[in-house]
């Protein structure tokens, strides 16, 4: 059972996500709120893993949630529900594709698509920051304790990160690895879950 | 050309993208265009704009594409296994370490570090897109509502999908879809 709904929440993300990378995210995150299968600190965990080993970005978020899930069958379900819809859809559309891509409903669809897409990944960037600075789950459930929680040490390494990979030109350009592997080691260093 | 030849190119180009599916590019025109003449540039280009304006994750679907061109149905569902194979391979073993041993004290504060860089990583993407999305008084406002529904109600964003993909189909049978017009990714 566990295998069938698995394969059917990921034939849901594959059909509706939209774009590149971090497209999926909002379809596990609600996910995760929806299934109980895993948390949301363990689904930053996996995007971190995700972006730092080989592999489409999307389709190793599939593999290590149908992994967290149920296991090794779990992970080969959810990365077969994942790509399942991607296969019918190209398979039908194979034909005409070339129209299809020209077709003025479907670049207009697409036109409102991306934004919305964008929107969406915000939304579960702004859970992530909820958790990461407040230990909550969602934005809306900071609370007053919460505020007076506010991680200070996550703070200033996540300034310091901003200036590295947005405005210094020589550290600009290195790949995201090399950021999460420092964090890890800066973690590390100044225990930043306090254990 | 063999569909075992087939699998092991999309497995490499699989081992090859790190991160999002627009990684995908570089290698695709090394290994399609440059060495093995099966694309020329300008079909490459249209074969990954194709991807990227269908449902679902890009590099899956410039794979099944890609696939079905050289060998039909067969060859697309191989492309795409090939594409997958290395993420279920490499992701299964680590997360089954990961998960050994998530409970050290050294394994859990590696990650409450590495949270605070997915954060910055994500703002970063976020910027990216918001670039190549956000063209438009109509798109902001798409990307505003979307954003703050999806922060405080708790429905599926499928639901914000597929309204999205109605509200354009209405909005260019009213041809009322503002600028933009016949510009490509």
């Amino acid at each position: 059972m566990i295998y069938l709904l698995l394969f059917w929440e990921f034939f849901k993300t594959g059909l509706l996500a939209v774009g590149g990378g971090l497209a999926t995210l909002p379809f596990l995150s609600n996910m995760a709120d929806t299934t109980g299968w895993f948390t949301h600190s363990q689904l930053a965990d996996m995007v971190a893993v995700s972006e730092s080993t080989p592999g489409p970005m999307g389709v190793n978020m599939a593999t290590y949630v149908g992994y967290t899930t149920a296991g090794i069958p779990g992970a080969l379900i959810a990365t077969l529900g994942l790509i399942t819809p991607s296969i019918i859809v190209i398979l039908i559309i194979a034909g005409f594709l070339k129209s299809f891509r020209d077709n003025r409903f479907v670049n207009s669809v697409f036109l409102c698509l991306r934004p919305a897409s964008t929107g969406l990944i915000v939304a579960s960037g702004l859970s992530v920051a909820a958790m990461t600075f407040f230990g909550v789950s969602d934005i809306a459930s900071i609370t007053l304790d919460a505020v007076k929680a506010f991680d200070w040490k996550a703070l200033v390494l996540a300034v310091i990160l901003l200036v590295v990979t947005r405005w210094i030109k020589p550290t600009k350009k290195l790949h995201p690895i090399v950021w999460i592997l420092a964090s890890a080691v800066v973690g590390v260093v100044f225990s930043f879950a306090g254990v | 050309m063999s569909y075992l030849k087939l699998f092991l190119l999309f497995a490499k180009i699989g081992v090859m993208t790190f991160g999002g599916g627009y990684a995908m590019l570089p290698i695709l025109q090394r290994e399609l265009v440059d060495t093995r003449h099966w694309a020329t540039e300008e079909e490459l280009a249209d074969y990954f704009a194709i991807g990227q304006c269908t449902p679902g994750i890009i590099a899956v679907n410039t794979a099944t594409f890609i696939g079905h061109k050289r060998k039909g149905i067969s060859g697309g569902i191989v492309a795409t296994l090939g594409v997958v194979f290395p993420s279920l391979i490499i992701i299964t073993i680590l997360a089954g370490l990961i998960t050994t041993f998530a409970d050290l004290p050294f394994v859990q504060n590696a990650f409450a570090g590495i949270r605070v860089c997915v954060c910055v990583l994500i703002f970063n993407a976020v910027v990216k897109l918001w670039k190549g999305a956000v063209k438009s008084i109509l798109a902001f406002g798409i990307f505003l509502v979307v954003a703050l529904a999806a922060t405080f109600l708790n429905l599926s964003p499928a639901i914000y999908v597929l309204i999205t993909a109605a509200l354009g189909i209405i909005l260019e049978a009213l041809h009322a879809m503002p600028g933009e017009r016949g510009k490509k990714a």
